[in-house]
């Protein structure tokens, strides 16, 4: 298969920094001294806690239950003891914290039983469900689950493979590609087999020769319809849209989905997972993660999930000048706030950071509008002029000029010449723009119950008087039925004083009805007061209604 | 906290600006050598009223001086001037055009990054309105010897008759008034005409090109402003001398007149003060050109590119905001 491929504008060749880690082979990572596994593994949901500190749990044990349409399953990466269930830090450049399930590990490591699945005896409903309960989500970063994007839609004409491992330093994929080229390739067809794809297109980076040898052995066996393609090497060219571009020339604007323009695109990670998930029935529970940058023995490592940061350091040392550590790369990557922090399905990569290999940037510069940026973006945007508009807090103008597109891959901040920290500028308009959103959404809420509040109060009182004059009526009635003066001098006032009331009840309705009320126009606030008042002039009414008789 | 990325690019203000000074010289080595070594002087008064002026201003605005100062973009600007002022322009009135554009057209609109206008183009405008006399008096190509020129400079006697000497472009305006004269009549008769255009002086155009080179070659500067300005510059030219060559001179010659090369390369591409958009940059760069062309040919200047700059730079947001770039994966949709 002969694939011709496309281009995309933009994008910087940064240092690739591969060397490094790529040239050892995957290793296993010893067994971590406590595992703490975030419940929160796929975008936007958290699982269900399904077992009790105390617990004994095995390896690939159920221990969190997704909810929702975006949840997946969560489960224990080793056998053990459940001892905690409490809130710690997540990678993520807010430090937030997340509900995460400690675990004593025992040592044996032990898998609870698994079996297959026998993916053509089955529905394509009960594959999914099974994706999802193996806890497949993208490894790529994001950590979309993989079930919901492989039931997205079918008639999918291309479904690519992403391989391209563009940002500099990480090499996992790298690794796992050269290691275990039919394993992914399994799970690419897998995939395929699930979302109906007629071609399958494994992107890689022409910077990886010995995983595009590796890849393309295994594919030679699959026959037609898979193929491995090098792609030039082009930061961001592994970012989903740019690889989808590349590979097929289709564009995917910013907010629509793949399965909109016939192409769906997994990383590799996520294709071995898949495979581990239906030829062996493993959850994820591992993951290859890169460890970089300023340490003495750089390397790939095969880690499980929950092992937290600082202990996965240890294996490769990180040298005495280190001043930070950087989780993902250093174009995408995010500084950790603390060392603590657990490897998730999403993790790729912890660079050691020292000044001396990533020196802090010189002083900031104003813009002088050279369009570096513009040269550099991906995304075709034109960098500065959100930069002044981000500035300038003017949000809308900013999202007129497309902000939302910004995929924050960094280009226009690597190139700039006054060193601005351009991406920051978009990160703080597009939370700005959303925290707007919601208080927007809150203030919309706050008065639509006022309003409904001043409804109901209105209908009540509307209600008490027909009531009130349903009551006069029959009272009338009754007088017209008896035609009999009162027997009593004190019941002959009764019928009278009832005729009253009820003749100015039905007076105070029509008026109520006919005339537009003086305080319509009034802010909310004194229109609340009057009503507070009404309400209370109404239950005097009523109260001497009630001692009347 | 730094946010990401982590790693840049070794690029810098300074680096841009150091690499339009080089750009820069092979006009002025050609300058030096075939029309007046006082240039050389000039350039150094130009530099040091550019540095102190931009240093006065960041005092009284309380800024640091050291980032602006070392940023060299006080020193494009006061070279590009001293390019344009007539060599034998005295000491003071090259520092008033170099004041003027650094002060008031720089830093009163905020600084670097900030002017609408192109300082440079603003304090020449100024100038040409300020000091008409002055502004125009060109020696021809070795005209005067070095004494002369820096006893000129520096403020000695001005016998203007014995120097008083006309730009190729000036020659062929006022020229062209004399009735029954024609371009080549005029050109022919007057020996301060090389092979194209002014003896001498026609040979800034191809080092100015020169310089334009490497600053494309360096990614400095991208192909569309040079381009369109001088393919306008040439289409109008051609246009005009097709129908009657007698009274409109060739688009070689306008090409190597005056301030196209220099601004081709120089002036228009000046970031700061120009369109942005590829588009933008086209439109706005041929329009300089359009416009330069007419106040040459019917204007009452001899040259208009400095002119034209200002028209166009007005014009900027509006030509920006109309030919925004489309964005990846919304091809399709509406052109804003």
């Amino acid at each position: 298969m002969i694939t011709r491929l496309f281009g995309f504008k933009g994008g910087v060749k940064p240092e690739s920094h591969k060397n490094e880690s790529s040239g050892t082979p995957i290793q296993k990572a010893p067994m971590p001294k406590r595992l703490v596994i975030p419940l929160r593994q796929s975008i936007r949901s958290t699982a269900r806690c399904l077992v009790q500190p105390g617990q004994k749990v095995l390896k690939g044990e159920h221990i969190g239950e997704g909810e929702g349409g975006l949840g997946t399953s969560v489960h224990a990466s080793t056998s053990g003891t459940v001892v905690e269930i409490a809130p710690y830090p997540m990678a993520h450049a807010s430090g937030l914290e997340t509900l995460s399930v400690v675990i004593e590990p025992d040592g044996e490591d032990r898998w609870i039983d698994h079996t297959p699945l026998d993916l053509p005896t089955v529905s394509r409903e009960e594959a999914l469900a099974w994706l999802r309960g193996c806890g497949i989500v993208g490894m790529g970063g994001a950590g979309f689950p993989t079930h919901v994007k492989v039931g997205g839609g079918r008639g999918i004409e291309t479904l690519v493979i992403n391989g391209a491992e563009c940002e500099p330093w990480i090499t996992c994929d790298d690794r796992l590609m050269r290691e275990r080229a039919p394993e992914v390739l399994s799970g690419a067809m897998i995939l395929r087999e699930l979302i109906g794809a007629k071609q399958v297109l494994v992107g890689v980076e022409d910077n990886k020769p010995e995983a595009i040898a590796a890849m393309q052995a295994a594919a030679s066996t699959l026959g037609d319809g898979i193929a491995v393609v090098p792609v030039p090497t082009l930061y961001p060219a592994g970012g989903e849209k740019q690889l989808i571009r590349v590979l097929t020339g289709v564009e995917i604007p910013q907010g629509k989905l793949g399965t909109d323009f016939g192409v769906q695109c997994f990383n590799v990670g996520t294709a071995h997972a898949v495979h581990r998930a239906i030829c062996f029935g493993e959850p994820l529970v591992s993951r290859v993660v890169t460890l970089t940058g300023n340490v003495a023995r750089p390397g790939n490592y095969e880690v499980l999930l929950g092992t937290q940061v600082a202990e996965l350091l240890e294996l490769a040392g990180p040298k005495a000048d280190t001043d930070r550590y950087i989780m993902g790369g250093p174009m995408m990557g995010t500084e950790l706030q603390s060392l603590s922090v657990p490897v998730t399905k999403g993790t790729n990569c912890v660079i050691s950071a020292s000044p001396a290999l990533f020196p802090p940037p010189p002083p900031e510069l104003p813009c002088i509008r050279c369009g570096a940026c513009a040269r550099a973006c991906p995304a075709e945007l034109q960098p500065f002029e959100l930069y002044w508009f981000s500035r300038a807090k003017n949000f809308g103008k900013a999202q007129e000029y497309h902000l939302f597109d910004c995929i924050e891959c960094g280009c226009c901040a690597f190139v700039c010449p006054s060193r601005i920290p351009l991406v920051d500028y978009y990160r703080f308009a597009k939370g700005e723009i959303w925290a707007r959103e919601r208080e927007r959404q809150a203030s919309d809420q706050a008065r639509e119950r006022f309003e409904f509040r001043n409804f109901r109060q209105e209908r009540e009182k509307e209600e008490k008087a027909a009531k009130l004059a349903a009551k006069a009526a029959e009272t009338r009635a009754k007088i017209a039925d008896t035609g009999e003066p009162a027997p009593a001098p004190t019941e002959a006032e009764d019928p009278k004083k009832a005729l009253i009331a009820a003749a100015l009840a039905r007076a105070k309705q029509q008026q109520a009805a006919v005339t537009p009320r003086n305080t319509e126009d009034l802010s909310a606030d004194v229109q609340a007061e009057i009503a507070d008042i009404d309400a209370r002039r109404d239950k005097l009414n009523q109260q001497d209604a009630d001692k009347a008789p | 906290m730094i946010n990401s990325p982590y790693i840049r690019k070794p690029a810098s203000v300074q680096g841009v600006m150091l690499a339009v000074l080089i750009a820069l010289v092979p006009a002025i080595v050609v300058y030096a050598s075939q029309i007046a070594a006082v240039v050389l002087v000039n350039l150094a008064i130009a530099t040091c009223a550019a540095l102190a002026g931009e240093a006065l201003v960041l005092k009284l605005r309380g800024r640091p001086l050291a980032p602006a100062l070392s940023d060299l973009s006080a020193v494009v600007t006061a070279w590009l001037l001293a390019l344009c002022f007539p060599p034998i322009l005295p000491w003071w009135a090259t520092a008033l055009g170099v004041l003027i554009a650094i002060v008031a057209v720089k830093h009163l609109y905020g600084g670097l990054g900030q002017n609408p206008f192109n300082p440079a183009m603003v304090a020449y405008c100024a100038m040409i309105v300020a000091f008409p006399a002055l502004m125009s008096q060109w020696p021809a190509a070795g005209q005067l010897d070095f004494a002369t020129q820096l006893g000129l400079v520096l403020g000695g006697a001005r016998e203007l008759d014995a120097i008083a000497s006309a730009t190729a472009l000036d020659t062929i305006k006022t020229g062209l008034r004399t009735a029954g004269a024609t371009v080549e009549s005029i050109m022919g008769q007057n020996g301060n005409f090389g092979f194209v255009s002014g003896r001498g002086w026609e040979w800034l155009a191809p080092a100015y090109a020169l310089g334009g080179m490497y600053l494309l070659a360096r990614g400095i500067i991208t192909w569309h402003m040079p381009a369109a300005f001088l393919g306008a510059l040439a289409a109008i030219s051609a246009a005009f001398w097709l129908v009657d060559p007698a009274h409109y001179a060739s688009p070689l010659f306008h090409l190597a007149s005056g301030g196209a090369m220099l601004g081709a390369f120089f002036i228009v591409t000046d970031p700061v003060s120009g369109a942005t958009t590829p588009r933008g940059k086209l439109i706005f760069a041929a329009s300089i050109a359009l416009v330069a062309y007419i106040i040459r040919s019917f204007g009452a200047f001899p040259e208009g590119v400095a002119f034209a700059v200002l028209l166009l730079n007005i014009c900027v947001p509006l030509i920006d905001m109309n030919t925004q770039p489309q964005v990846f994966g919304h091809r399709g949709d509406k052109a804003r």
